[in-house]
C-alpha cells in the first residue's frame, strides 16, 4: 500500500494523477483503463476539493494498493471535510434533451459506470471513498 | 490542450489536442464565449483529443445548448474511449457526432 497527503485543492489533481500513474506502471494496465482510472481519481478529487472542506480548507489522503492476482487497483480517498456521502446523490438524468440537462452530477455518474466497485462510509471523522477497478 | 481555431464566414471549426478536463475546460469555455457571436456552424475536431472528464462535457453542453438557438454543431473524429464517456452519459443523444 502506498499512500500521499495533498491539500484538498484543484491545484493538486496532477500530482495525485501521477502518483497513481507510476502505481499502475508497476502492473500491466490496458490504456483504456488507465484513463478510466485517471477520469475517476479527476472527478473524485475535484468533488473533495471543491466541497469537502468549504469555505475552509483541509487535506485529501490517496490511498493505493494492488491486487497483482487478480490484477486490480483499490484507490481510497480519505479527508475529514463534512460528511458527505456522493453515492447517494440521485444520478443525472441522462435522457434528458439538451435544453433540460442540468450541469451537475456526472462525474460521479461516470465514477460508477466505469469503476467495478465504488464504496463509501464514514469513519473515526473522516469521509472514505473506495474505488476498485480490474485491470484485465 | 491545444485549441486550434478556424473561421469562414459564419463557420467556426475548433480542432482540439491533448485533455479537456477540469484544468483545461475553462480556456475552452473562454474561447467558445468569446468566439461564437455570429457563428451558426460550430465543428469540432476530436481526433487528437485523448481525454475527456466531465468539466469537458459540461463545456459541450454548454456550447451544444447556445448552438441549438443559433445554429449546428457537429464533432468529429471521436475516440472509442471518449466514445463512451458521450454513451455512458447518454451525450450521444444529445450531440450530432460524425
Amino acid at each position: 500500500m502506498k499512500e500521499i497527503t495533498v491539500n484538498a485543492d484543484r491545484s493538486h489533481l496532477e500530482e495525485v494523477q501521477h502518483f497513481i500513474e507510476i502505481e499502475l506502471e508497476k502492473i500491466a494496465c490496458p490504456m483504456k483503463i488507465c484513463m478510466q482510472i485517471a477520469l475517476a481519481i479527476e472527478e473524485i478529487f475535484v468533488n473533495i476539493a471543491d466541497y469537502a472542506y468549504h469555505p475552509n480548507t483541509g487535506t485529501v489522503t490517496i490511498r493505493s494498493t494492488i491486487q497483482k492476482s487478480v490484477p486490480a487497483i483499490m484507490i481510497q480517498f480519505l479527508d475529514q471535510g463534512k460528511p458527505y456521502n456522493p453515492l447517494e446523490r440521485i444520478d443525472a438524468d441522462i435522457t434528458l434533451n439538451a435544453e433540460e440537462r442540468a450541469i451537475g452530477g456526472l462525474g460521479i455518474l461516470l465514477v460508477k459506470k466505469t469503476m467495478d466497485n465504488v464504496k463509501y462510509e464514514y469513519k473515526d471523522g473522516k469521509n472514505i471513498l473506495t474505488i476498485q477497478k480490474n485491470l484485465k | 490542450m491545444e485549441i486550434h481555431e478556424m473561421k469562414e464566414g459564419n463557420k467556426l471549426s475548433i480542432t482540439l489536442s491533448g485533455r479537456l478536463d477540469t484544468i483545461t475546460a475553462p480556456d475552452l469555455e473562454n474561447k467558445l464565449n468569446s468566439s461564437l457571436d455570429n457563428i451558426n456552424e460550430l465543428i469540432f475536431d476530436f481526433s487528437a483529443l485523448s481525454y475527456l472528464s466531465s468539466a469537458g462535457l459540461r463545456v459541450l453542453l454548454s456550447a451544444q445548448k447556445r448552438m441549438n438557438r443559433q445554429g449546428s454543431l457537429v464533432i468529429h473524429g471521436v475516440n472509442e474511449t471518449i466514445m463512451e464517456i458521450f454513451e455512458a452519459t447518454g451525450f450521444t443523444d444529445i450531440l450530432k457526432i460524425e
